[in-house]
């Protein structure tokens, strides 16, 4: 799958800064994200995790610097760009006048796809939402919501998915299936972009993973080779330690 | 203009027509009761032209006032409440073209616009059957009027980021400019200083204009009904293109 574009990074940013008023939410961030890597994008909170991704999704505007997806500049190029990302956002968010069938054949037309039942179908069931396909988003539980939203998320086969926070208030069960659900799409050649306060599912999951500290990238590299250099047994060891390192 | 477009167009109006008990049933009581009331009051006393009764006079108005505000209403309060509830991600995160949103989100508010319209006049009929001078006028400003108005919900949607915002645009904008629209009476009959204000409301001209199609009467030639209403509606389109096109408040 999408071996003839082998060479082009599945995600580049470059340089990109952005400001909320006299808060400086992203401090030039640069990072390459290869086809294929299945990439963690860790940090405190109010690190700009949600924010680098929103601009990456053209929700929201870098006051500097580029983007690529696949290849395709964010802004200029925004409908190829679009067509290739699947995002999961981190808020609970859900249309209260649909179904979850209705849900996700109205976001595969956004895409451009009329007849998409067959893998609308796949998605269900390895979502374990089967049995809620018609059942009106508004009386699911939260769990549920977010399930919908990883569907919505992946109804066009985006070449990169990039997941917020997947996991909070999800529970174990489910966990291994959308796990298990996310690394056969890896398998599949579909890069992962990844952010999660779980550090050890980014350990058990992930090869790279980048720290992002008030704006800035203060790591990011393979993690075998993070835990070498800060001689850490878990991820959250080496974690812990460097957001300790940087902020002293 | 493709599937994407076509999508979007098609929710918009699944999402009235699937509360169209409060979409569009409500619209066509509040309406009739301003008819019976207005008609009943005023319909012995008033003659705004002669040889026309008050009530075909009055329905016109009433039709395009109900028209006017369910346009406006439906695109301001479905972008407000997907800004709100967040879910307006959903289509920013498509693939879709600024003038596909755009467009998407004026026609279905056209759409509601018009079926609350086309529902109060056949209603009314029963009790007042409309003459109909020109059809072709009727529809001209049916059309231009629903879209200036869709097109003005989509910037109040754009721009507010709360329900209470929309409800200063409904209450301090679209009310007085409906109400002070000509709806309930000829601009001759007013005191010369709100004669001069309401020439400068585009509801004006879409009311005159709408209801001259019916009577073959009006304070000002439809002709320039038709340029004022229509370069309001391109002007308002081309500016609200041009925000959206800037990301503002939709892409901070
Ligand atoms: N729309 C906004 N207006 C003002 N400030 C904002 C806005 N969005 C984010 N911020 C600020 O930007 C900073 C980065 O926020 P962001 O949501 O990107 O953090 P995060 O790394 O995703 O955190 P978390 O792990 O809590 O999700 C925070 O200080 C936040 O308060
Ligand atoms: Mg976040």
């Amino acid at each position: 799958m999408f071996s003839q574009e082998r060479s082009l990074p599945a995600v580049e940013i470059r340089a990109v800064q952005k400001s909320y008023g006299a808060l400086q939410a992203l401090r030039g961030v640069d990072l390459t994200i290869e086809q294929g890597e299945f990439f963690a994008l860790l940090g405190p909170n109010g690190a700009g995790k949600t924010t680098l991704i929103s601009i990456l999704a053209g929700l929201a505007r870098a006051d500097a610097g580029t983007l690529k997806v696949m290849g395709h500049e964010v802004v200029q190029d925004y409908r190829a760009a679009r067509r290739a990302l699947g995002v999961v956002p981190q808020e609970l968010v859900f249309d209260p006048f649909f179904s979850v069938r209705e849900t996700l054949r109205i976001q595969s037309g956004y895409f451009g796809l009329r007849h998409n039942d067959d893998w609308i179908d796949e998605i269900l069931e390895n979502l374990h939402l089967t049995d809620k396909a018609e059942v009106n988003m508004r009386t699911l539980s939260g769990g549920m919501k977010r399930r919908v939203l990883i569907g919505q998320a992946l109804v066009h086969r985006p070449p990169v998915i990039v997941l917020d926070e997947p996991t909070a208030g999800v529970d174990v069960e489910l966990r291994q299936t959308l796990w298990k659900f996310i690394r056969q799409l890896n398998g599949a050649g579909h890069t992962i972009l990844l952010t999660t306060h779980y550090l050890e599912e980014a350990e058990a999951l992930c090869q790279r993973v980048a720290v992002l500290h008030k704006g800035q990238l203060v790591a990011c590299e393979r993690i075998s080779e993070l835990l070498l250099g800060r001689q850490a047994a878990t991820l959250e060891e080496a974690f812990m330690g460097l957001i300790r390192d940087v902020e002293t | 203009m493709g599937v994407g477009f076509t999508t979007l167009f098609g929710k918009e109006v699944l999402r009235f027509w699937k509360v169209s008990f409060q979409t569009l049933l409500a619209p066509l009581i509040s309406t009739l009761l301003y008819l019976v009331v207005f008609s009943q009051v005023l319909g012995q006393r008033v003659s705004v032209y002669p040889g026309v009764s008050y009530a075909a006079f009055l329905v016109p108005g009433l039709v395009m006032m109900a028209m006017l505000q369910n346009a406006f209403a439906n695109s301001s309060s479905s972008l407000v409440q997907s800004k709100v509830s967040g879910s307006l991600v959903f289509v920013l995160l498509a693939p879709l073209s600024v003038i596909e949103f755009f467009s998407a989100y004026v026609l279905a508010a056209m759409l509601r616009g018009l079926l609350v319209g086309f529902v109060v006049l056949v209603t009314a009929g029963f009790f007042f059957p409309p003459q109909i001078h020109s059809l072709l006028w009727i529809l001209v400003f049916c059309f231009l009027a629903t879209g200036l108005s869709g097109a003005l919900g989509v910037l109040a949607g754009v721009w507010a980021e709360k329900f209470d915002q929309m409800a200063a645009w409904q209450n301090f904008l679209i009310l007085p400019l409906t109400f002070l629209s000509g709806a309930f009476y000829s601009l001759h009959s007013l005191p010369p200083l709100w004669h001069f204000i309401s020439r400068f409301n585009p509801f004006f001209y879409a009311i005159d204009g709408f209801r001259y199609g019916f009577i073959g009467a009006s304070d000002v030639s439809p002709w320039e009904s038709l340029l004022i209403v229509g370069s309001t509606c391109l002007a308002l389109s081309w500016a609200t293109l041009a925000l959206l096109r800037s990301g503002w408040r939709v892409r901070p």
